[in-house]
This record gives C-alpha cells, structure tokens and sequence, in this order.
C-alpha cells in the first residue's frame, strides 16, 4: 500500500494494488482543500481481451479456452461458454447425466472459490479488525491464531477442488464440457470417496457460518451500516424463483423488493440489460435498459441471489435464509458486509447440493453427449461464486466464433463498488489523519464484492485509456489520450 | 527376415536389420526409440524434421532416411545429440503458437509429447508470434497453421496414400506455409475426413471438426505412457 500523498491543498490518495482481490485494481480517492472526500474511484488496471481473441477460434474451443480468464472459478467460465455451445450444437437440454455432472461440478466451483473468498481473503478482516495492522491481516495469522478456522480453510477448498477434478479431470481448467454434453461420467471410486468426506465437509461449512454470525452478532453496527447504499438487485432463479446457481431465468428486484423484470430467458439479457463504457476503467458499466444509466445499476453476487431467490431447495440452506431475510424485515438485505454473510449460506448450499448430488445414480450414466441441427448463436447465463455470469457467441458457418460478449459478475458490480468506495471513503476518510487501517476500510468494502478484476476487464472496445498528469496544488497540467 | 540379415550396433546394443531396412525401422524393430517426428511407419521417408539425427559411424545423418549396413556404429542417445534435438523442439515451438494449454491436441500431441520425454518444460527461445491462418472452409476438417510443424506428414499422406495430392509447401524459411493444391481452400479441394492425411498429423494443425477434447484428461495417448514407450516396450526395456 502506498503512502498517501502530503500534499497541501487538494490531495489524491492512491490504494495501489489493492490486495486480497483477484486481479490487479486500484483506489483513488481526491480530497478537497478542506480534507472532504470529493471523488472516489475504483479502477481495475489490467487487462485481458478474451472477447476479442477468441474471435476466428472454432466454438468447441471455446469452453476450454475462455476458461483461462481466471484461475479461481474457471469452471463458471467453462460450464458457461459450453451452455453458450449447446446452443450452438443445437442442443436445447443435455441428457440427464450431463446436467447432474455439469452442477454438480459447478456446485464444487461454489464451495472451493467461495471458501477461498471467505476464509483465505476477507477473514483476516473479520477475525481481526478492519483496523488491525498489515502483518497481522493474512490467511497466516488466521492459521495461527485460529487454526480451527485454519483448517476448514483448507480442508473445504480442497474438497471442492477434488469434485472439480472427479467431474472434470482436473483441479483447475478441466475439460470434460463439450458442446451438447460431457465427455466422462462419475467413477464410483471417486464417487464414493467424495461420499465419505462430505457430511464433514457440510458440518464445517456449518460452523463457519455459526462463526460468521456471531462475529455479526458482537459487531452489529459495524456490519450494518458499513458501506449501506441501496440497490437494486439481479440473479437467475429456478422456477418458482427457487435459488437455482446453474440453469434458470433472469430476475432483477428494486431496492424495496419489487420485481422489475422476470422469467427473463438468458438469450433474451440484450433486452433487459445494457452495457456503457466509462472512459477511466477497463471494466463496463451494465445497468437495466428500462431504469437507465443513474437508476438502473443493480448487484450481482451472493447477496442477490439470496435477495433475489423466494426459497432454498436444500433444507439447512433455506433455513438459514429464512434467518438472513429476518435483517430486511420484509425487504432486501442492503449492507455491503452482509455479502459474507449471504457467502456463507451459499457455501452451505453447494455442500447440501453437492451431498444430493453424490446419491444420484444419473451420475454414472453413459449417455452423455447430443448433437442437433447448428445455430449462429448462442448466449448462457450462470450464476458464479462472485454473481450472475452472461456469455454470447456468435458463430459463422465455418464454425468460426465471429463475435464474443461476455458480462461477468464484477463488471455488473462495478458502480456498487464505487459507491461503496466513496461511502467508506467518506465515512471514514474525510478531515482525519490518514492512517493505513483507515485505507483498509476501502479495500474491505471491495473485498466483500469479492472482484475478480482479470475476469471483468475483457473488452477494451472504444474506451481511451486516459493519463492525467497533476501538479502539487491539484492542477491538471497535461492529459493524454491513448486510443 | 530373409536370410540375409546382419547387424550393427546402436548405442552398444547390436540390432539386427534386413537389407534396405532404414536404420529407425530397424531400431523400431528391436525395441529401441530414436525420437521422430515426421517419420511415420506407413510413410516414406522425408528427413524432414531432423529430430532422428545420430551419429552413424562418426558422421551425423538422419536415421528414418539412412539404410541399415553390417557392422555401422550408430550413437543415438547421448547427451550431445539430445541437447540438439532440444534446440530443435525449441524452434518448432517459438516459430508457431502452440498454446498447448488450450489445444484440443493436447496429451496426443507428438511435440508436446517430445518435449515432455527431453526435459523441456518451456521453450527457452523467444517466441516469433508470426501470424498464420485457420482454413476452417472444410465441413467436417479445419487446418489450424499455427501449430504446423512442417513435417509433411500430411502432404506424403494424400499424395501416397489417398491419390490426391491435396498439400503442399509455399515459400521458405521462417516464410514456409502449409498449403492447399491450387490455391484454393480445403472446403474447394477433394480432401475428406476419412482421407489418411487427416488423420496422420503430428500436432494440431489439420484435425477433424467437433470431436476436440472428447477423450477425457488422463485418457489421452501420451497421458499415460510417454512417446516412444510402445515401441521400447517391444523388447522389454524399461521406458524413459
């Protein structure tokens, strides 16, 4: 973290990087002569360019290649590209088989990179203190300091990672998702060994979220009000809006609970949604086409899918839910903080899902791969540890991807996460002495959205990339343009 | 054997061969790999990639072209001629784009395969990132040049063995292309997926359309034995 600037009069404050996110981004924050907060952004400084390469790559690639964007939840971007395929192949349902295998490996994506979120990036913050210093705030000190929190750290990642490899091949990039199916089914030995570990897997998940609520609990108002804005909300739900994270039709609420759209099927998002450049960041900014630029900007992540969801169809799960909604009494949850909270639910969720799924027969199937007549497009839609995922593909007659359009979950939260970087900065920041734990405050408010920078900053497009050169007392004394 | 069978040694080891028999036919005879890559079994030789260079008695030459002889000294493993064959892989890689991670070839692909069984984890030369073309015209095959080795497996394969003569060489050098008869694309050609030459490739560059990755990770051919192993198991020894 870089000391923040001495500067007389107006001040600008970098955060750069900011650590315990995926990727690299940045803060900076512009202070009037009187130390107000008078600007807050969040860039994201890198990028990537999936949509545009891929373009002239043959479709079946795609699942294997667009998964390269991360290495955390590759899986979302593999299972959602090869969903985007099957329509492609003509494929409107996969066999029995091939969906159980598709979730359930999806359901292991869940629990691995939501445990990494929760434990190895934000727990630091929630163990300690957001204003605990620097050395302290690493999965190592939780290791020592709470080595049972240590080992569930270790341990649920680990097995969400073992059902990625059991589905898919492999830890990490798997490919065992083709267009119009999968290529392997469930062995029985590694079905069985997932079998034997599961029930301690799901208690663990169930005494980190005990964990969570009494941090909750011990801290009300700080988790309550930190970062609070209101929002709107988007996710996939199942039918009778039932939380379903694999398959399902859009819905988007508004801050007091009311839909605003519904059953939205996903190759029907260019309708409902909309994507604007900003010329300071790699990322879009999408909001909902019908509330326009300044009211339509909604959340995406764990928070909306359960503010979004009306039920839980795993019972510890919809319980737990049921507790969570209490905090809105009848409205949605709003507080930035209450992602983690929301996290954890969904952590318990995937192990119930995965526990349902491991006593399914369908898994070692052998029906698993179905071909229909092509199509030039096809779009998918997944809701991913960070939140609703969306990808397009168009494809030209060679079998040639001719045009990408991906919206991943961070890029749907980009303005969250600038209000909550303003708020925070505002609250916290504002006529004080700048002090390190005080710059943590930012970087917790972004780490509840739990970004994944490399996966948003995918399209480049028209945006300049704009360079602002100020001197001491704040004035601009040379910008160039780099289109 | 025919009777007029002889011997020669290579890497101490004496071999028996035939008449006419090259010296990589005879090794693969006897159960000894000398690393290939556009060498195939039911081609001609080329001596086109120069990864089977050895010494043969003390001057170096290409063991899928060079007849077998009584009593020849042949050296094919020794730290020297791998070093070399090293640097050849390595520029087979950093004058295509192999992006092994993501191609559908990957555990049935002889380069890869290669550099796996001579320790080389990266290239270690600076890659050229030339810019080559798809032919993705053909229904049911697509040409991906990137990864072309120039191996003219594919160009012997249709002329020999399908009759059509549908590949062939453009240009020189680092210039060089795979190209299609007649300036054409494949899709105008008479080449079909059930044509030898689209099943023989090496590496990833002509393989048939929407059958990639089927075979799952670890089923692959070279996932589970390295390259040359089927052939070093035939006498026993134990596969590097």
């Amino acid at each position: 973290m870089s000391e923040p600037s001495t500067v007389s009069r107006a001040r600008k404050l970098e955060i750069d990087p900011v650590t315990r996110v995926e990727g690299h981004g940045k803060v900076t924050i512009r202070l009037d002569e009187a130390g107000k907060v008078q600007e807050a952004r969040f860039h994201v400084v890198e990028f990537r360019g999936f949509e545009r390469f891929i373009q002239g790559k043959l479709y079946w690639e795609v699942p294997v290649i667009v998964q390269r964007l991360c290495g955390i939840c590759p899986v979302s971007h593999h299972l959602a590209a090869a969903k985007a395929m099957d329509a492609i192949a003509g494929v409107d349902a996969v066999t029995p088989t091939a969906d159980k295998l598709r979730r359930l490996m999806h359901y292991g994506q869940l629990l691995q990179s939501n445990a990494l979120h929760i434990f190895h990036l934000a727990s630091p913050d929630l163990l300690f203190g957001f204003g605990a210093p620097a050395e302290k705030r690493n999965i190592v000190s939780v290791l020592e300091t709470f080595p049972e929190i240590g080992k569930w750290a270790i341990f649920i990642r680990k097995y969400g990672q073992e059902v990625i490899k059991a589905t898919g091949g492999k830890k990490i990039h798997p490919t065992s998702a083709v267009p119009g199916g999968v290529t392997q089914n469930l062995c029985v030995e590694s079905r069985d060994a997932l079998r034997r570990d599961i029930e301690q897997i799901l208690s663990w998940c169930l005494l980190a979220l005990d964990k969570l609520k009494q941090i909750v609990a011990e801290r009300e108002a700080e988790h309550k009000d930190f970062a609070y804005f209101e929002s709107n909300y988007l996710s996939l739900v199942g039918a009778n809006g039932v939380m379903d994270l694999y398959d399902g039709t859009l819905r988007a609420i508004d801050s007091a609970g009311g839909v605003i759209f519904d059953g939205v099927e996903p190759c029907l998002y260019r309708e409902q949604l909309i994507e604007e450049v900003r010329p300071w960041s790699f990322m879009k900014f999408p909001h909902i086409r019908s509330l326009g630029r300044d009211q339509g900007w909604y959340r995406v992540g764990p928070l909306a899918q359960l503010n979004c969801a009306a039920s839980i169809d795993t019972p510890i799960a919809e319980a737990e839910r049921r507790l969570f909604m209490n905090i809105g009494a009848g409205r949605p949850v709003h507080a930035t903080l209450a992602y983690h909270y929301a996290r954890l639910i969904c952590l318990v969720h995937s192990a119930e899902k995965i526990q349902q799924l491991l006593f399914d027969d369908d898994l070692q199937g052998d029906d698993l791969i179905l071909s229909g007549q092509r199509r030039g497009s096809g779009v998918s839609c997944i809701e991913a540890p960070r939140g609703t995922l969306i990808h397009h593909y168009e494809v030209d007659e060679r079998d040639q991807v001719t045009r990408a359009n991906l919206i991943v979950s961070t890029t749907s939260n980009n303005e969250a996460l600038n209000r909550a970087v303003a708020s925070v900065a505002t609250t916290y920041l504002s006529g004080q002495e700048i002090t390190e734990g005080l710059l943590n405050h930012i970087e917790v408010a972004i780490r509840a959205y739990d970004p994944c920078l490399s996966c948003a900053t995918h399209a480049l497009g028209q945006m300049p990339l704009i360079v602002t050169l100020e001197d001491a007392a704040g004035e601009v004394v040379d910008r160039k343009v780099k289109q | 054997m025919n009777g007029q069978e002889f011997f020669f040694t290579v890497d101490g080891r004496q071999v028996r061969a035939e008449p006419g028999q090259t010296i990589i036919a005879a090794c693969d005879a006897a159960g000894i790999y000398i690393p290939r890559l556009c060498h195939h079994p039911d081609l001609k030789p080329a001596g086109h990639c120069k990864l089977c260079s050895c010494y043969i008695d003390g001057r170096r030459a290409s063991a899928c072209t060079m007849p077998a002889a009584p009593g020849m000294v042949v050296i094919s493993d020794n730290e020297e001629l791998n070093n070399d064959r090293r640097v050849v892989l390595n520029m087979l890689f950093v004058e295509g784009n192999h992006i092994c991670a993501t191609c559908e070839k990957s555990g049935d692909c002889e380069l890869q395969a290669l550099a796996y069984r001579l320790d080389i984890p990266s290239p270690s030369l600076p890659y050229q990132w030339q810019r080559y073309e798809i032919d993705a015209s053909h229904p049911d095959v697509f040409i991906d040049r990137n990864t072309c080795v120039l191996c003219s497996r594919c160009i012997r394969a249709s002329r020999d063995l399908d009759g059509k003569s549908v590949f062939g060489f453009a240009g020189r050098g680092l210039g060089m292309r795979l190209n299609i008869d007649a300036k054409a694309e494949l899709d105008e050609t008479t080449f079909s997926a059930i044509d030898k030459a689209a099943k023989i490739c090496p590496v990833g560059c002509i393989v048939i359309k929407r059958t990639g990755y089927r075979t799952p990770v670890g089923l692959r051919r070279f996932d589970v034995t390295p390259i040359g192993s089927d052939i070093e198991n035939k006498s026993g020894a134990k596969p590097k």
